[in-house]
C-alpha cells in the first residue's frame, strides 16, 4: 500500500512495530510504534501518558514527511 | 472434444516481419504456425482458431484490436485460450498479455501464455494470466508449448465451475502472488512443518521456506512536503478499524475490501463508534481507544496548532493480515483518486 501511494508521488510515512517487514517491503520513511495491538499507547500506562507519546510520535511522522532523504530511513523517537 | 483459440502475431503467422507489424487483426479457422506445435501436445482440446494481429497495431491501436478481436469471438465456442509464445520478443509479450486478459475477463475462459523472463509483458500481465518461463528464440517453440498445453490440459480437464488451484511452484508457471488453501497430501500440521524448518536452520542445513517473500520493487522516495502548516494530510490503516456496524464489510483476515469512514466532524475515535476488525491481535486496547491505531486526536492537535494545514476529511481503513501484497497494492490504487480529488498532500499509514 505505502509503495503504490508513494509511486503514485504522495509523501508517504509507515508508521509500524515490525520495522524490518516495512523495510523489506520497500517503505522508505518510517516511524517506529510501541506494538502491534496497540501501536500508539500502551494500555497499561495513563491516558495523559498514552497521548503523550502518540502525540509525539505523530509529529515525529509529521516532521517525517517533509524530509529529504534519499534512502530507506527509520526516525527516531525519543519515547 | 473442447475447443481452443490461438493468439499469435503476424511474424509467427508467416506474414512477415517488422515491415508488416502494422497488420490488422484476422481471425483464421484452423492451425496457423504455432498452433502445430501446440496442437500436438495439447490432448484435451482441439484449435479451431488462430487469431493473428500485428505487433505494432496491438501496440499502438490497443483499443480498436481488442474491439476487433472481441467481434471475432462473440460467436465462437471455445474452452481455454493460448498466446504465443512471445519468448524474447516485448511487444509479441505485451500483445499475449493484453488479449489473454481481455479473454478471460470478458468470456470467463481461462487464458495460457509463455514469454522469456526478461520479457517485460512478465511482470506486466504475470498477476493475471499463466505464463510459462519460455526460451529467448523460436527454437524453444516445441518445449514452450508443450508447457502451455500441459496446463491447458489439466484446466480443461477440471470439473464443470471447479476454479483452478494450481501452484506456481509445481507447475512451473510464473507466480501470480495468489494463495490458496490447501490440504497437504501428508497432513503434516504447521506446528511440526515450523519446528523442522527451525531444526535445519539451527543445523545450518537447507530448508524450504512456506512464504517466500516476493522480490523487491522499490518506488523512488516521493518529493517532501515544502510547507507542512498548509498541508493536507491523510491516514491510512491496515488496522482494521472500523465503524463499528463495519459497514463496508472488510474481513477480518486476508481482506479484499477497504473503506473510508468521515472524520471531518471528529477529533477523536470514540470506543463503542469505532473499534478493529483486524484478526490478527487481541483488539482489546483498540476498542478500547480507536486512536492508538487511527491517531485521530494527536492529528487534530496539530491542525489546530497549525503545524498541518489540515487533516483530510476521511481515513481509510482496511485489514493486513494475510493480506497478499497484489490485493494490498489494488486497494491502494483504489484509494488514491479519492486522495488526489481532496488535494492530500502527505500520507501517515499505521500497520498493525
Amino acid at each position: 500500500m505505502v509503495k503504490e501511494i508513494e509511486r503514485a508521488g504522495f509523501a508517504i510515512v509507515q508508521m509500524c512495530n515490525l520495522i524490518p517487514v516495512a523495510k523489506t517491503v520497500g517503505s522508505n520513511k518510517i516511524v517506529p510504534t510501541i506494538s502491534i495491538p496497540y501501536p500508539l499507547g500502551d494500555p497499561s500506562t495513563t491516558k495523559e501518558a498514552q497521548y503523550k507519546l502518540r502525540y509525539h510520535r505523530v509529529g515525529v511522522a509529521l516532521d517525517a514527511l517533509t524530509a529529504d532523504v534519499h534512502e530507506q530511513t527509520v526516525f527516531p523517537v525519543k519515547f | 472434444m473442447k475447443k481452443a483459440i490461438l493468439y499469435i502475431n503476424q511474424f509467427f503467422a508467416g506474414i512477415g516481419g517488422e515491415e508488416k507489424a502494422d497488420h490488422a487483426p484476422e481471425i483464421r479457422e484452423g492451425l496457423v504456425g504455432p498452433g502445430l506445435a501446440l496442437a500436438a501436445s495439447l490432448k484435451n482440446a482441439e484449435i479451431t482458431h488462430t487469431i493473428i494481429c500485428g505487433d505494432n497495431f496491438m501496440g499502438s491501436r490497443q483499443d480498436e484490436a481488442i474491439a476487433a478481436i472481441e467481434g471475432f469471438l462473440k460467436d465462437k465456442e471455445f474452452d481455454i485460450f493460448f498466446a504465443g509464445p512471445a519468448f524474447q520478443a516485448g511487444r509479441y509479450g505485451n500483445a499475449c498479455g493484453v488479449v489473454s486478459k481481455f479473454v478471460q475477463d470478458k468470456f470467463g475462459v481461462y487464458a495460457v501464455t509463455s514469454m522469456n523472463e526478461e520479457n517485460p509483458g512478465v511482470e506486466m500481465f504475470k498477476k493475471d494470466v499463466y505464463i510459462f518461463p519460455g526460451g529467448k528464440s523460436a527454437a524453444a517453440m516445441k518445449v514452450d508449448t508443450q508447457k502451455m498445453a500441459e496446463l491447458g490440459d489439466k484446466i480443461l480437464a477440471l470439473p464443470e465451475g471447479e476454479k483452478p488451484m494450481f501452484l506456481a511452484a509445481e507447475e512451473g508457471f510464473y507466480p501470480r502472488g495468489v494463495r490458496h488453501q490447501v490440504w497437504l497430501k501428508d497432513q503434516k500440521p504447521a506446528s511440526d512443518r515450523v519446528v523442522e524448518m527451525l531444526l535445519k536452520k539451527l543445523a545450518g542445513e537447507p530448508f524450504q521456506t512456506e512464504l517466500p517473500i516476493p522480490k523487491i520493487d522499490r518506488v523512488d522516495i516521493a518529493p517532501p512536503i515544502a510547507d507542512l502548516s498548509k498541508a493536507t494530510i491523510a491516514i491510512i490503516t491496515s488496522g482494521g478499524i472500523v465503524p463499528v456496524a463495519n459497514p463496508d464489510r472488510i474481513q477480518s483476515a486476508s481482506a479484499t475490501r477497504w473503506g473510508r469512514y468521515d472524520i471531518s466532524e471528529l477529533v477523536d475515535l470514540e470506543t463503542g463508534v469505532f473499534k478493529t476488525i483486524h484478526a490478527g491481535f487481541d483488539p482489546a486496547a483498540a476498542d478500547a481507544d480507536p486512536d492508538v491505531i487511527v491517531p485521530l486526536d494527536a492529528l487534530k492537535a496539530y491542525e489546530k496548532e497549525g503545524k498541518i494545514g489540515k487533516v483530510h476529511e476521511y481515513f481509510y481503513s482496511t485489514v493486513g493480515t494475510g493480506t497478499t501484497e497484489a490485493e494490498a497494492a489494488r486497494m491502494a490504487r483504489e484509494m488514491i483518486p479519492y486522495l488526489r480529488e481532496a488535494g492530500v498532500d502527505g500520507v501517515i499509514l499505521t500497520s498493525t
